[in-house]
This record gives structure tokens, C-alpha cells and sequence, in this order.
């Protein structure tokens, strides 16, 4: 079969040059470009090749655009089961035999889901490039003739005990279906839990994984990057045979509308009396989406708050005031509709939740009232930037960071943008951000309390919202 | 042609892999230098280790190790912990300091342009630090809080009630890595200026940098930044192993309530430098290492009992544990312990088959270059290297090594590193739901205890 290059892009500035490229000191990461081309095949399949031959390894990976947000009513925590259920064989591989083969390989291999995609990813010795994406192919064809009831209940115990594991029984471990519950509305699609309900876990079905897999996974709702040692003319050869004739699917029904307004419009407050020690307290703004231009001064402005002993709640917070034990700030990076800002601040043992929730307020209010500085912003940049080369040292960071580039934007090269985007930010778009999103009227407060110590007053509030949010699903 | 038709593709000829070269050096102050030039991006990690770990502390100073190594980031002769903080982000560096129980590692990964500014800092911290008095009180104040936290924290708590039961009480492993409640709260600035004097020596410490720098910038970057530091120690003693008990015995660390159990089985191991360690590597990898490994299969994909379960030696100078750690359902608790002991034990009494042992030594020599991809990976293997004593043609023999172990090897290390007579069952959960079950399995006596780890005794 042949490919269609309908939309072929290419660079080839190889990744050099940026130590002999010196001039005054600073150097001009705008030159490190990796190598990025790209294509479709006749059935929408993404692809995205990247050379690398600086060891004997290729990365690959795949993203479906397909996350919790594309849940149906009743299935939180399908996305996730699902994704399980990729590892449990296809027509040609047997349950578990897509690890076992890839580990006797020598290759490092996993999955992941969030809110917005859902990725699959190996990394091999470069000799066996045919093997990943042979295996990658097969599961994307022919899933479903390997699917048994009895394998989707043991993966289904399996996911509960991931509950159990990562938010039952982990001190603050709600948090990560709280926040965005509070910081999305009930009828948009980031709003339910992602690792899913156990009532709604436990009503998955067979069914279920037969529409899903029907649905999303199909390779035009998907990207596929390579990257690190191979021959592109190979690996193209590859693509074409493992999933070229995979058919295209019906089309991804349209998610509800995403859009939401700049600001939440008001303070959403939660206090959670939970087993933990000390309290601590989640903040979350609603901020520009992942990508626009909005978002990189946002960016900017979470870590200029969290990231780093320097930043202002570590200096401030930590080692300033001593008030905190710890202190973050980061932001989700969702593209669509809204990203969440979150600052995450933990209490001192002696520090009561009262003082917790003014101290962090009082920063956040600077920052918004008072601006951040140049060399806070430049701070930031450096830092930002240091971490982004650092981890294109890895082949599978860059191909998933490719598959993320060509499944949001429909562009991976955006990836050689990314240095000179954040060196445009300036203080008056990180102050502009900071002015607009940090105020009042746009904070979602999720406050962790000790349990025993939680006062009889958050503790009824914290009751009301549990019931509220009980009532919503 | 339809993908069902495409068979199965054959590896292709492997392509030749070589650790990156790397040369050492002696500084004339007694520094050891490995530079190791790989120059893939326009970046240089540079590590610093020093013989100055938790193994190396005074006695009743548990946790000044971990204080000194977080301390030198604190301030300097010339900068305050706002300016030196500064100073660092400004160049974009991600700076870290810690120690482990055999070596303090202070470390930088920067943009190859800063390289000189970086080091710079990096000899100032090292030769000038001031500790002050404030900063010190803060990390000791952080960490008690840690330990604190850790008592809602089942993964961590299990991790040191284990490490308590296993050990015999007067071995400093018996006790946290980082220092536990009595002796942190009496830590004072003099402890941490005694062992940053008496620990911090350039005779017990080396320089790793691997990135995009040369040989020769490389010792003469080190010479400038660091060549003023002077002082001799001894190298640090390993410290005593010996196991807590010769007999089974079932520890119930209370958590009321708790949806799950954290499950720790094991024992005291053996050191990082045991002429075993390939072939115990590879027996781990079959019992619990990969997740083919038979004790996942068992209690994830076979049981549904968690979502991982897993078993590991801890490498350290003297004898780390060996352990099986899992998280499951409350109510298999004893069931899934028995599932570990059956495996331990299948494993001490017949030889492998040889697709177990062909996965784990093909997984593990060629999963080597994929270890090795980042700057700062291979700079703390290279950093092993001088922490364990081991050869400098090490990672050139590595996969021999691995490949060269056999069904009889690994039969012969479970057999006398596994001690299934010898294990203690840690468990972390809720008591009403787990004590019987723990009981009526006989794995040992049942001690149980508060979720600070002092025994509780029950009536009858």
C-alpha cells in the first residue's frame, strides 16, 4: 500500500549546533531543532518520525484522542478500564504477552489516561522497531476476538484496586477527582472522576468495550511517532504493512460543548475532613488552554508561583514564613475549553487551616494586585527551558511529545517551537494572565483537614458538598 | 493483505552499544574526577558524591546525614538560602542535594552554557557553607512533619515498620534512612557542622560530570571550582546487618478502617558487593522484578488481588532487605501472603524453565542503553561505580555477566538467598478485618502494633 504525503512536513536541522552557537553567554536554544517529519496513511493514521542515531534505541507511541472526557453517563473510569484492557491480547498475542514480548525485547513499555487521550508507549533496541509496532497494529486491529468476560472482570479488580491504591487509601488521594469536579461544571466532560466510581466500574461491560473500541480506537483518531535509531524509509515501509489496512473509522461522536467562560465566575469552596495529619489546601484557577498564547504566560505564572525553592510560595511560604511544608504550582495543560491553574500548598503540623487559607490567598493576591517581576520571568523561562531539553534527551519523552504536538494541533513540529515560545513571554503577559485569572472570582478551594480536628462547622459544610455532589451523579 | 496474515516480525541485527567512555582522574587535593563526554544535547549533568551517607553518622545523630547533604543548599560565606537559591534557578539549574545510607550526592543538570557558572556555584556550596542556624531549625522542622504525615501514609509506613521488624534493633537500618522522631528533634547546627568537617572530604569524594564537556575542560573546570578544597577521612564503616529474628513471625500495624493492606514479606538481604549479585538479579527479576514476574502474575492477573505486586533487593554497603511489596484488597490479606510464600518457596525448590530465565536476561541486557539515555542517569551510574567500590570495566562486562547466568545459578541464589524459614510478614490495615485471617494461616506468631509502631498488647 501506498502512503498519501497529503500533508508531509519536514525539517531537517539534525539536533547540533547549540554549544557552538554561543553568543554573549546565553545560549540560542532556538537553533536546537530535532528532526521531525510527518504524514498520513490513506486511513488517517497521524505518523511522525524523528531520527536520533545517537544509541541503538526507538521510541514508539501511540495516542488515541480518546479520555474520561468522552465517558458516557453511568461510566466514569471506563477510559482507564479500557486501556487495561489493550494489555489483555489481540487476535495474534495472548493476555499479557504484549509485556512479556516487549520485556524479552529488552524494551521498557506502559500505558496511560487522562483526561483527553488516552497513550500507549514502547522504547526497544533498535533492531526491534518491526516488533512494537507489529504489536501496536495488532491490538489496534483486532482486539476484540481476544475480549472475554473474564478478563475484563479480573481487569476490572484490578482498576479497583487501583482505586484503593492511589485514592482509598492515600492520605489528600480524592484530590484528583475532587478538584475537578469543583472546577468544572457537572455537565462538562472534565468534571467526573477519572480512575471512575467503583458502582460504575463494577457496571462496565462487554458491550461497552466493543462500542468503545468501535469508536475510538481507530486509526484516524489516533498518532503514531517514532522516534530515536531507525531508517525512515524502513519505518515507513513498516507503518504502511502493520497498519495500513486497518480501516478507518465512522468518526468520533462530537464531545458536549467544552467552551467555558474566562473565569468561574464566583468561589467554589470544599473543606474535606479526611485521615491525614495536616491540612492542605488545593487552589485551582481556571486558565487559557493548553497551547494558546495565553497558555505560555500562564505557564510562566505557575512557576514564577510554584516551581522551585525560588519560587514565591517556596520563598515566601516555606522558607520564609515557615507556615507550609511544602509548595507547588503547576498547571493540568488541557486544550480544550479550559486549562486548570493549581497551587498546592501543605500546613505545617502547628498551623491551623484558618492560617493555611490566608497565607496562600495573600500570595495569590500579590500576584494578581501587584504583578511578578522581569527577572522572576526570566527566572522561570530558564528553568522551564533546562527541564524541556533535559527531557528530550530520552527518545520516548520526544515521541510522546510528538504524538501530543500532532494529536492536539494537528502539527508535531510545534515541538521546535516550544523554547521560543516561552522566551516571548513577557512580564506584561504574565502580569495581563495573572490580573484576569488570579482573582476572587475565579478560585476553586479544596481544603484537606484532619478528620478529628476538622471544626463542627467545616465539617457540616464539607457533609453539604459531599451531598450535593453525591446528588449530581 | 490483511494484517491478520502478517506473522509475527523477527528482530532485526542488533546494532552495536557501548557504555559511554568515560576517564578518571585524581586531583592533586585528593578529588576523584570521572569525566564522561556525550554529547547528544547542549547538556551537562555534574554530581558530586562524598562518603558521607546515613551509614556514616554518629551515634544518636540519626538524620544529620540527610540535614548536612539539604543544608548546603541553605546558604554559603557569600549568599544567604534566598541568594544562593536564586543564583541557581537563575541559570536554570535544577539543583538537588540528599543523602542515601551510603553516599550524599549533590547534583545539577544545567544547559551546557552555564556550565562554568553552574560549577562555580557548585564549589562555593561545597567549600563555603554556612548552615545557618534558621535554615537548619526549618529542615529539621520539615522533616519531623514528614514523619508525622507518615503515620496516614501506608506505602511509606509500611516501608519503615518493615525495615523495624527485620533488623536487629542496634543496626542503623532497623531505623529510618532519614532519621526518625527523637533523634532529628535533638538535632543542633554543631552536629551538622561536625559531620559536613568530618564527612565532606575531598580524599572521600568525587566529581562525576557527563554531558557536553570534554576531558580537558572537565579537570580544568573541577580544578578551579573545587582544586581549593583540602582534608582527609577514613572511608565510613558498613554498618551492622543483623537480622531482628531467626523465625517467621506476622507484624499487624494497625490502620482502622483501611480499604487495603500493605503487604511487606521479606528479610535481610545481601551487600551491593556480593559475588551473587548477577545471579540474584536475575532470580528477582523471575520471582518479582518484571511484570511477567511470577508473583505479579500470580496475585495481579491470576488472583485480581491488586494492581501490582512486586519483589526487590535493596543494594546497599552492607546487606539491604529483600522484600515483596504489595497493596491488596483487605480481605484476601492472608490469602495473597500465602500466594508470595508459595512462590518464594517454588522458587528455592525447582529450577526455572527457560523462557523465565531467557525473559529476565534478555530484558535486563537489553533494556541496558534505554538506562542509559539521559546525562544524568548515566552520571549516577558512573557514581555507583565509586559508591560501591565496583570495577571500572563494570558496565563494559554488565551483560556477559547477565546473559551468563543460568537455570542452576538462579536455583542456587534462591536456595541461599531466599530464607523462606526466616521471613516477616508486614502488614499495614485495618485489624478486625486481617487479624483472623492472619492468624488461622500460621504463618507465625501475630504481634500487633499502633501505627507509631510501639507494640500493642491485647487481653487473652
Amino acid at each position: 500500500m501506498e502512503t498519501t504525503p497529503e500533508c508531509v512536513k519536514q525539517e531537517r536541522a539534525g539536533i547540533r549546533g547549540c554549544g557552538a552557537s554561543l553568543s554573549g553567554g546565553v545560549v540560542q536554544l532556538s537553533v536546537m531543532r530535532i528532526p521531525i517529519e510527518s504524514y498520513h496513511l490513506f486511513n488517517g493514521l497521524f505518523v511522525t518520525l524523528s531520527e536520533d542515531h545517537t544509541a541503538p534505541i526507538v521510541a514508539v507511541n501511540l495516542w488515541y484522542h480518546v479520555g474520561s472526557a468522552n465517558e458516557r453517563e453511568g461510566r466514569t473510569g471506563f477510559a482507564h478500564l479500557f486501556e487495561h484492557m489493550l494489555f489483555q491480547g489481540s487476535s495474534h498475542v495472548a493476555a499479557n504477552e504484549h509485556f512479556e514480548l516487549i520485556q524479552r525485547a529488552g524494551g521498557t513499555l506502559n500505558g496511560s489516561t487522562w483526561l483527553d487521550r488516552t497513550n500507549y508507549y514502547e522504547t526497544v533496541p533498535s533492531n526491534q522497531l518491526a516488533l512494537a509496532l507489529w504489536l501496536e497494529a495488532d491490538r489496534m486491529s483486532t482486539l476484540l476476538p481476544a475480549m472475554t468476560q473474564q478478563k475484563l472482570d479480573t481487569q476490572r479488580d484490578v482498576v479497583k484496586n487501583e482505586r484503593r491504591w492511589s485514592v482509598d487509601n492515600q492520605p489528600y488521594g480524592t484530590w484528583w477527582e475532587r478538584l475537578p469536579a469543583l472546577a468544572f461544571p457537572p455537565t462538562h466532560p472534565f468534571h467526573h472522576s477519572l480512575i471512575g466510581s467503583m458502582e460504575d466500574l463494577s457496571a462496565a461491560s462487554l458491550d461497552d468495550i466493543v462500542n468503545f473500541f468501535a469508536t475510538y480506537y481507530t486509526p484516524d483518531n489516533a498518532a503514531l511517532s517514532i522516534a530515536g535509531d531507525f531508517d525512515p524509509v524502513e519505518a515507513r515501509g513498516l507503518v504502511d504493512r502493520y497498519f495500513g489496512s486497518i480501516p478507518r473509522g465512522a468518526g468520533v461522536p462530537p464531545r458536549s460543548d467544552m467552551r467555558l467562560p474566562a473565569t468561574f465566575g464566583n468561589t467554589q469552596r470544599e473543606v474535606v475532613p479526611d485521615t491525614v495529619m495536616v491540612p492542605r489546601l488545593f487552589l485551582a484557577f481556571r486558565s487559557p488552554p493548553f497551547g494558546s498564547d495565553e497558555y505560555y504566560a500562564a505557564s510562566v505564572l505557575a512557576t514564577i508561583l510554584g516551581a522551585g525553592k525560588g519560587s514565591r510560595l517556596q520563598r515566601q511560604l516555606v522558607r520564609g514564613r515557615e507556615i507550609a511544608s511544602e509548595a507547588t504550582a503547576f498547571t493540568f495543560d488541557l486544550a480544550e475549553g479550559a486549562d486548570l491553574l493549581v497551587v498546592d500548598v501543605t500546613a505545617r503540623p502547628e498551623v491551623t487551616s484558618d492560617v493555611l487559607e490566608k497565607e496562600v490567598a495573600r500570595e495569590v493576591d500579590a500576584a494578581q494586585g501587584g504583578g511578578v517581576t522581569a527577572a522572576e520571568v526570566e527566572r522561570a523561562v530558564a528553568m522551564i527551558e533546562t527541564g524541556f531539553v533535559t527531557s528530550l534527551q530520552s527518545a520516548g519523552e520526544r515521541a510522546d511529545k510528538l504524538s501530543m504536538f500532532a494529536t492536539i494541533f494537528g502539527d508535531p513540529s510545534l515541538l521546535n517551537e516550544q523554547s521560543a515560545q516561552y522566551r516571548a513571554v513577557t512580564v506584561e503577559r504574565v502580569n495581563a494572565v495573572a490580573r484576569e485569572r488570579l482573582v476572587q472570582t475565579n478560585r476553586a478551594s479544596l481544603l484537606y483537614v484532619p478528620r478529628d480536628a476538622a471544626p463542627n462547622g467545616a465539617r457540616d459544610e464539607a457533609e453539604a458538598a459531599a451531598g450535593a455532589s453525591g446528588a449530581s451523579r | 493483505m490483511t494484517h491478520a496474515a502478517l506473522s509475527r516480525p523477527a528482530a532485526g541485527p542488533p546494532r552495536a552499544y557501548h557504555f559511554p567512555v568515560f576517564e578518571r582522574v585524581t586531583l592533586d587535593n585528593g578529588l576523584g574526577l570521572i569525566v564522561s563526554p556525550v554529547r547528544k544535547l547542549p547538556v551537562v549533568t555534574a554530581l558530586l558524591v562524598g562518603d558521607a551517607g546515613a551509614s556514616a553518622e554518629p551515634a544518636g545523630r540519626d538524620g544529620v546525614a540527610n540535614v548536612t547533604a539539604r543544608g548546603l543548599l541553605e546558604g554559603t560565606a557569600e549568599r544567604d538560602g534566598n541568594a544562593l537559591t536564586e543564583a541557581f534557578e537563575h541559570l536554570g539549574a535544577g539543583v538537588f542535594a540528599g543523602a542515601d545510607w551510603d553516599v550524599a550526592t549533590v547534583g545539577l543538570t544545567m544547559l551546557r552554557s552555564r556550565l562554568a557558572d553552574g560549577l562555580a556555584l557548585f564549589g562555593e556550596v561545597m567549600l563555603a557553607p554556612s548552615f545557618p542556624e534558621r535554615e537548619i531549625a526549618r529542615l529539621r522542622a520539615e522533616r519531623l512533619a514528614d514523619l508525622l504525615q507518615m503515620r496516614t501514609e501506608p506505602r511509606g509506613l509500611a516501608d519503615e515498620m518493615f525495615a523495624r521488624f527485620v533488623y536487629d534493633p542496634l543496626s542503623r537500618y532497623a531505623r529510618p534512612e532519614d532519621g526518625g522522631p527523637e533523634t532529628v528533634g535533638a538535632l543542633t547546627r554543631d552536629d551538622v557542622w561536625g559531620f559536613y568537617q568530618g564527612r565532606y572530604r575531598p580524599g572521600q569524594s568525587t566529581l562525576v560530570l557527563v554531558g557536553d564537556v570534554s576531558v580537558t575542560e572537565g579537570v580544568e573546570l573541577a580544578q578551579r571550582t573545587l582544586g581549593a578544597w583540602r582534608g582527609t577521612a577514613e572511608r565510613s564503616t558498613v554498618p551492622n546487618d543483623t537480622p531482628a529474628r531467626a523465625t517467621r513471625a506476622v507484624h499487624l500495624v494497625h490502620k482502622a478502617d483501611a480499604p487495603q493492606s500493605e503487604l511487606r514479606v521479606g528479610h535481610v538481604g545481601l551487600p551491593r558487593a556480593h559475588p551473587d549479585y548477577f545471579r540474584v538479579l536475575v532470580m528477582n527479576s523471575i520471582l518479582g522484578g518484571l511484570f511477567s514476574s511470577r508473583v505479579n502474575l500470580n496475585l495481579r492477573e491470576a488472583h485480581a488481588y491488586t494492581y501490582g505486586a512486586f519483589s526487590g533487593f535493596a543494594w546497599r554497603r552492607g546487606a539491604g532487605p529483600f522484600v515483596v511489596s504489595s497493596a491488596v484488597r483487605s480481605d484476601v490479606t492472608a490469602d495473597a501472603a500465602r500466594e508470595v510464600l508459595i512462590e518464594v518457596e517454588r522458587m528455592r525448590a525447582e529450577p526455572v524453565n527457560a523462557d523465565e530465565l531467557s525473559l529476565a536476561t534478555s530484558y535486563l541486557g537489553g533494556v541496558f542503553p534505554i538506562k542509559y539515555e539521559t546525562t544524568d542517569a548515566i552520571a549516577r551510574a558512573l557514581a555507583a561505580l565509586v559508591a560501591y567500590g565496583l570495577p571500572f570495566d563494570y558496565f563494559d562486562r554488565y551483560r556477559d555477566q547477565v546473559r551468563a547466568v543460568t537455570r542452576e545459578d538462579v536455583l542456587i541464589a534462591a536456595q541461599q538467598h531466599l530464607h523462606a524459614a526466616e521471613l516477616q510478614l508486614v502488614v499495614v490495615g485495618d485489624p478486625d478485618a486481617v487479624r483472623e485471617p492472619l492468624t488461622a494461616m500460621e504463618f507465625g506468631p501475630l504481634l500487633e502494633y499502633g501505627p507509631d509502631g510501639v507494640e500493642i498488647t491485647r487481653e487473652g
